[in-house]
């Protein structure tokens, strides 16, 4: 097991889907026994190259070397016999299954023509125990959290005699404690001689556990750095992903108004385990405000988006202005002047299969331009979808398209503008510009901006830490559905929020 | 709780022998669609078209029965069933179309098939009518205890609670059981084993779970779905060539619905062998008692029984936290109380309905808190996010 | 309207009937039938005033089953239970119009709306049954049928609601004249066309109107095609549910009504049960748009009418059952393609138009 020899080479690789070149001309070379990141934005491309190292699509063009030989990946099956694992980024687990059956899954061990579930019982707590990483076989999935899935992902490709390890944004989901785990795991795994690739866009994590740091950019490969003998700190890197100077949304002056529009006590969301999700969790927006809500996702900030909205059921208290909403409907709620733009928005917030102008309805459907009373106004409806795709440069041949035709940016876009329309009093906004261009995301921090000068009341809650920083006037940090910490955006850095919201530095 | 039914009504033919052994021939065709129905379903695919290859079953045996015998019958019934459930693999799994709807629209084609065909081949032929066919030709042998039998058939007569009633049960095990209901009780074991102590069974169960997972990890996902469909076909083409031999004919409508009563058997056995063959013994039970119900007085019975287990339910129910439906439940049961005793005798049309009433009733007990396949119902392409 | 997507949307029914009819040829063929003479003879009788008649009337129950179908559909709910909501719908109208000696426009309002009420409820039970103790609706809407056949059995046979009405037939009284809808002649001097035909072609305007210009039925097409972002936007299943269910009910109780209302005047044993399946294949045929199943009613009408004439030829006529459910099933499957082929398409086509857009930018 020499340090030196490279356990991955990719080179000139290219993938073109319909309409766009997801990856062209990447080149990469992984040492083994280390742990070496990929980082790049939302769309760079980092999915699609890591779902052609693991034979799960087919390259178009380029050379894959494992250890030295050139080898062709027909299915996952392929990639599984030359030593490949992923840990894919959404579990692949069945809920209804144990963690043995999980595991053996299209490798299972058999004896006579049934399945040999000792040996497998031995098998797995055995690689368990050498690699450090507790499980109990026999519980049901669906009763795990996710620190422990997560585990089960890695045990499955170990099973499997993975000596590389692709992971796929691993801690996307982890909270503190369990990301430090994670890492632990990641070390121990290297000292045996594993190689890990590792995908991420937190910047902060890779620095702190990779050996090496490949950038990618719309695509390509724009360069390789290593933390231990070069100089490079987050913000290098994050320049380097999106090749120009970060835009800075910030917000100027002073526009908070006395008027109290949201006030939240004591919300509590109790998942289906009996696990408090959200505990305790109070604050107040007044018009003119920007809250800010920054957490690792997984600590409450859905369940508590879902709660406010009235889609799900939760403890506590919710007002609106001086009324008592929390009992109300949803569209209650959204009829009060209250816009959502939820996290999920395929799922959520658009109608894939409906045509643009029936997507401006949705959420809205019970007032103008859409409605006039108990009749639809397709027309007043089409024309403000006009309106919006104008304001908020949705790039569209025309609004009689589905949706589903829409790149995810512009789909954001739409939904943003929608939800601003109307007037809102209230605006709930989870990741707002989250896959949108640089321009345009400039573009919608403006009208936020704008509408609340004019006394909008807005709720925030965002990944990128630059956003929340810029437009929030005050931030709460977010741990286990609890909060733990206030921070003034005037003076607080993204690496000290960061912080916070790993929970570094505090007893866990 | 039938022994004191028995001993209230004082009507020997709850529990006698008689009664059981045709309990078990009129729940194996039911039976069958409720394991037709787990094969499919624990592959993800929802099997609506179970009616349709229960009726290209019957169909199938009548017209080879009597050409060529009862055996030759069930072969003919087994492919019929196939070929309904290949169908609905290539449109459902192949094409993505939805699976209630291709399961209905496989209903709607074997109804019409099944109806042309016998107008074409039956009318003319000897015994036969426009919607008959001749008498199948041949039995499939039947066997009976005589050493087991005869004791307790007389144990049954004295009348003495529960023991008898206990002694009429299992005389009616051994009593003119026929092979086909053999071969289904080895069908239920067989797929116990299959299904939950193979890799075979585990990746057809994966497939129905999370079928991406089990993709990831080089399972052939279509592949099994497919297998699992068309072997559901094939069981309930199975369970409609039985219908067909116990009536010795083929008869447009035979089934009656009996391809969704397969269906809430499986729901309230939990997508499980073990639950969906005692759903479909209950079935059957009612089925016997409605058919050879002389006196009318069977149906009172089963109306008495049915409040006792009702009542019984619910008080159950009242002890966890669902008040309403055990309420609702307690109710019913008296009403069903009343009913008993103020009439002497109920119109054959609640015998007739007394079936699906009870599907419904099933139905709407177990239906709750249970765990279908995670992905069952979901339709699956590969290579597609989820 | 888009003439592509006009296009797009034939193509699976031209499809579907293209095989159906090679197939039937090819039934008819192995059975020693002249292809030819069979279809020009079905044509020909199917073109006869007397026949085209018949059509209409047939094709105005199919339209309001599919109507009632098709509610359903929607939201990606089955109501199978057609069958049983119409058959008593049809006995109480039938027992209620028979009682009453009103002018006729009062007579047939109460007549519908009874109908309708009756429909409805049936259909509740199915919709309860779904919402608060989850069972399918599929389910327990096939089993609804069969236990309304077996109380309307008994409703007439066993209680004084039926009555001798002709030898050896026990059905409802008759309803008098002024509770009738008849109808015209128009077509042939001979036949009528029934009065309850305006009445569908209302009802078919009103769910156009419903689904695609209320508040209620863009949540309903919206639950259809996304639950979770309809639930987002405001939408309570568990109200849609029940509502939806209960609509469709309602039109389903009026399937029987342009026949008891414009021929029989009285039901008994004997009246059809099983135009509600019928209904359901139209329904898919028609993509539960109104002019598709208006169209599509019109169709399977004209193929049951003509193949009467298939009984001269030898041949069973239930060769027309076969077609539509095969046309079924093709029209089906090439629905999923064509639907999968537009959206790729158009999201190539999208990513085109924007780069020619920002060529010329």
């Amino acid at each position: 097991m020499s340090e030196n020899s490279v356990a991955v080479e990719l080179q000139g690789i290219w993938k073109r889907f319909p309409g766009v070149i997801a990856n062209s001309d990447i080149n990469l070379k992984v040492a083994s026994g280390t742990v070496h990141a990929i980082v790049g934005e939302n769309g760079a491309g980092k999915s699609t190259l890591m779902k052609i190292l693991y034979g799960m699509q087919k390259a178009d063009e380029g050379i894959i070397s494992i250890n030295g030989k050139a080898l062709v990946f027909n299915s996952p099956s392929d990639a599984i016999a030359a030593g490949i694992g992923m840990v894919h980024q959404h579990f692949m687990l069945a809920d209804n299954f144990t963690v043995l059956e999980n595991i053996i899954l299209g490798s299972e061990p058999k004896s006579g023509g049934k399945l040999d579930f000792a040996k497998a019982r031995k098998l797995i707590s055995d690689i368990a125990a050498e690699n450090g990483l507790a499980v109990n076989s026999d519980v049901l999935v669906s009763e795990l959290g996710v620190g422990d899935r997560q585990r089960i992902e890695i045990l499955k490709v170990l099973y499997r005699g993975a000596h590389i390890l692709i992971l796929d944004e691993p801690t996307a989901v982890l909270v503190p404690h369990e990301v430090e785990e994670l890492f632990n795991t990641l070390r121990d795994l290297k000292k045996q001689g594993f190689t890990v690739i590792f995908i991420s866009h937190k910047l902060d994590e890779v620095l702190s556990i990779a050996d090496e740091i490949t950038v990618i950019r719309q695509g390509t490969t724009v360069g390789s750095v290593n933390p231990h003998t070069e100089n490079v700190s987050a913000r290098v890197l994050a320049e380097m992903m999106v090749g120009s100077e970060l835009p800075t949304p910030q917000s100027v002056g002073n526009t908070i108004q006395d008027q109290v529009v949201l006030t939240v006590e004591n919300l509590g969301v109790i998942a289906a385990g009996g696990k408090a999700i959200v505990d305790g969790v109070s604050f107040k927006i007044r018009a003119g405000e920007i809250l800010g809500i920054a957490g690792v996702e997984g600590n409450g900030q859905a369940e508590i988006l879902n709660a406010l909205m009235g889609i799900e059921s939760a403890t506590g208290k919710v007002m609106f202005q001086d009324e008592d909403i929390s009992k109300k409907s949803t569209r209650y709620r959204r009829d009060l002047g209250i816009g959502f733009i939820p996290e999920d928005r395929q799922r959520q917030a658009l109608l894939l299969g409906a045509p643009l102008w029936e997507n401006r309805m949705l959420g809205h459907q019970t007032k103008a331009p859409n409605a006039k009373g108990f009749w639809l106004n397709p027309r007043g409806a089409k024309a403000d979808t006009k309106r919006i795709v104008a304001e908020y440069d949705v790039r569209t041949p025309s609004i009689d398209v589905n949706a589903s035709a829409l790149s995810g940016g512009n789909q954001q876009k739409l939904i943003v503008g929608r939800e601003m329309s109307g007037d809102p009093k209230l605006l709930i906004a989870a990741h707002p510009t989250r896959g949108v261009d640089v321009g345009a995301q400039a573009a919608i921090w403006d009208h936020i901006r704008n509408a609340r000068q004019a006394g909008l009341a807005v709720l925030l809650i965002s990944a990128d830490l630059d956003e929340l920083i810029g437009l929030s006037d005050s931030i709460k940090v977010l741990l286990r559905g609890k909060f733990v910490a206030d921070a003034d955006p005037a003076t607080v850095t993204p690496q000290e929020l960061g912080t916070a919201m790993t929970g570094a530095g505090r007893a866990a | 709780m039938l022994s004191i039914t028995r001993t209230i009504t004082s009507n020997g033919d709850l529990t006698s022998t008689v009664t059981i052994a045709q309990a078990l021939v009129f729940a194996s065709p039911i039976a069958l669609a409720g394991l037709a129905g787990i094969w499919a379903e624990r592959a993800g695919v929802i099997n609506i078209g179970l009616e349709g290859m229960m009726i290209l079953g019957t169909f199938g045996a009548g017209w080879a029965g009597w050409q060529w015998g009862a055996w030759a019958g069930v072969l003919a019934g087994i492919i019929f069933g196939a070929i309904g459930g290949l169908l609905l693999a290539v449109a459902a799994v192949t094409f993505g179309v939805d699976q209630i709807i291709a399961g209905t629209a496989i209903n709607l084609l074997a109804l019409g098939t099944t109806k042309f065909l016998a107008i074409l081949l039956f009318t003319n032929a000897p015994g036969g009518g426009q919607a008959q066919s001749p008498p199948i030709k041949g039995k499939i042998p039947v066997f009976t205890l005589d050493s087991i039998v005869e004791p307790l058939t007389a144990l049954h007569e004295k009348g003495i609670f529960f023991v008898s009633d206990l002694a009429g049960l299992v005389a009616g095990l051994f009593y003119n059981m026929s092979l086909l209901t053999i071969i289904t009780l080895l069908l239920f074991i067989m797929t116990s084993y299959l299904l939950w102590k193979t890799a075979f069974g585990l990746r057809l169960r994966s497939a129905g779970e999370n079928p991406w997972a089990a993709d990831s990890l080089g399972v052939k996902v279509v592949q099994y779905k497919y297998a699992a469909v068309v072997f559901s076909g094939m069981l309930a083409g199975l369970g409609g060539a039985y219908l067909s031999i116990a009536s010795t004919i083929y008869r447009n409508g035979n089934t009656a619905g009996r391809g969704y009563i397969g269906l809430a058997t499986m729901i309230f056995g939990d997508w499980r062998p073990g639950g969906t063959a005692a759903g479909a013994i209950m079935f059957g039970y009612i089925d016997t008692l409605r058919l050879i119900d002389t006196g009318n007085q069977n149906v009172k019975g089963l109306i008495l029984l049915g409040a006792i287990i009702l009542f019984t339910i619910g008080a159950w129910m009242l002890r966890s936290s669902r008040r309403n439906t055990a309420i609702g439940f307690l109710l019913l049961g008296a009403v069903m109380i009343g009913a008993y005793f103020s009439a002497t005798s109920f119109p054959p049309e609640v015998a007739q309905v007394a079936p699906y009433i009870t599907t419904l009733l099933v139905l709407a007990t177990a239906s709750q808190n249970l765990r279908p396949p995670a992905a069952d119902g979901v339709p699956y392409r590969k290579g597609e996010d989820h | 309207m888009n003439l592509r997507r006009l296009a797009t949307s034939l193509i699976a029914p031209a499809i579907g009937l293209g095989v159906s009819l090679a197939a039937t040829a090819v039934i008819l063929i192995s059975i020693g039938a002249n292809v030819t003479v069979i279809f020009s003879s079905m044509w020909n009788y199917g073109t006869s005033p007397r026949a085209m008649t018949l059509m209409l009337n047939l094709a105005t129950v199919y339209f309001l089953s599919a109507l009632a179908v098709s509610i359903g559909f929607k939201m990606n709910l089955f109501n199978i239970g057609v069958n049983g909501q119409y058959i008593l719908g049809s006995l109480a109208a039938a027992v209620v119009a028979s009682n009453l000696q009103l002018p006729k426009a009062i007579s047939i309002t109460v007549t519908i709306l009874t109908a309708m009420f009756v429909g409805a409820a049936w259909a509740g039970i199915a919709a309860w049954l779904k919402v608060a103790r989850g069972v399918s609706e599929v389910i327990s809407t096939i089993m609804l049928n069969f236990i309304a056949v077996g109380i309307i059995s008994y409703l007439i046979v066993r209680t004084s609601i039926g009555t001798e009405t002709s030898v050896n037939i026990r059905g409802t009284k008759f309803i008098p004249e002024s509770g009738m809808l008849r109808g015209n002649a128009f077509i042939d001097p001979d036949t009528k066309v029934y009065g309850f035909l305006i009445i569908s072609i209302f009802v078919g305007v009103g769910y156009w109107f419903l689904l695609n210009r209320t508040r209620f039925g863009f949540d309903l097409r919206a639950t259809g095609k996304s639950a979770s972002a309809a639930r987002t936007s405001g939408v309570q299943s568990t109200r849609m549910i029940v509502t939806t269910m209960l609509l469709s009910g309602a039109v389903a109780g009026l399937v029987g009504l342009p026949y008891l209302l414009g021929q029989t005047g009285s039901y008994n044993l004997q009246f059809p049960t099983e135009w509600g399946f019928i209904g359901i294949a139209i329904a898919l045929l028609g993509r539960n748009n109104p002019v598709g199943i208006a169209i599509g009613a019109i169709f399977v009408a004209f193929l049951d009418v003509s193949s009467g004439q298939l009984v001269l030829e030898g041949v069973p006529r239930e060769i027309s059952t076969i077609m539509q459910g095969l046309i079924v099933i093709v029209v089906v499957i090439s629905y999923e393609v064509v639907r999968r082929n537009q959206v790729k398409s158009e999201q190539r086509s999208v990513a085109r138009a924007l780069a020619k857009q920002e060529v010329s930018a």
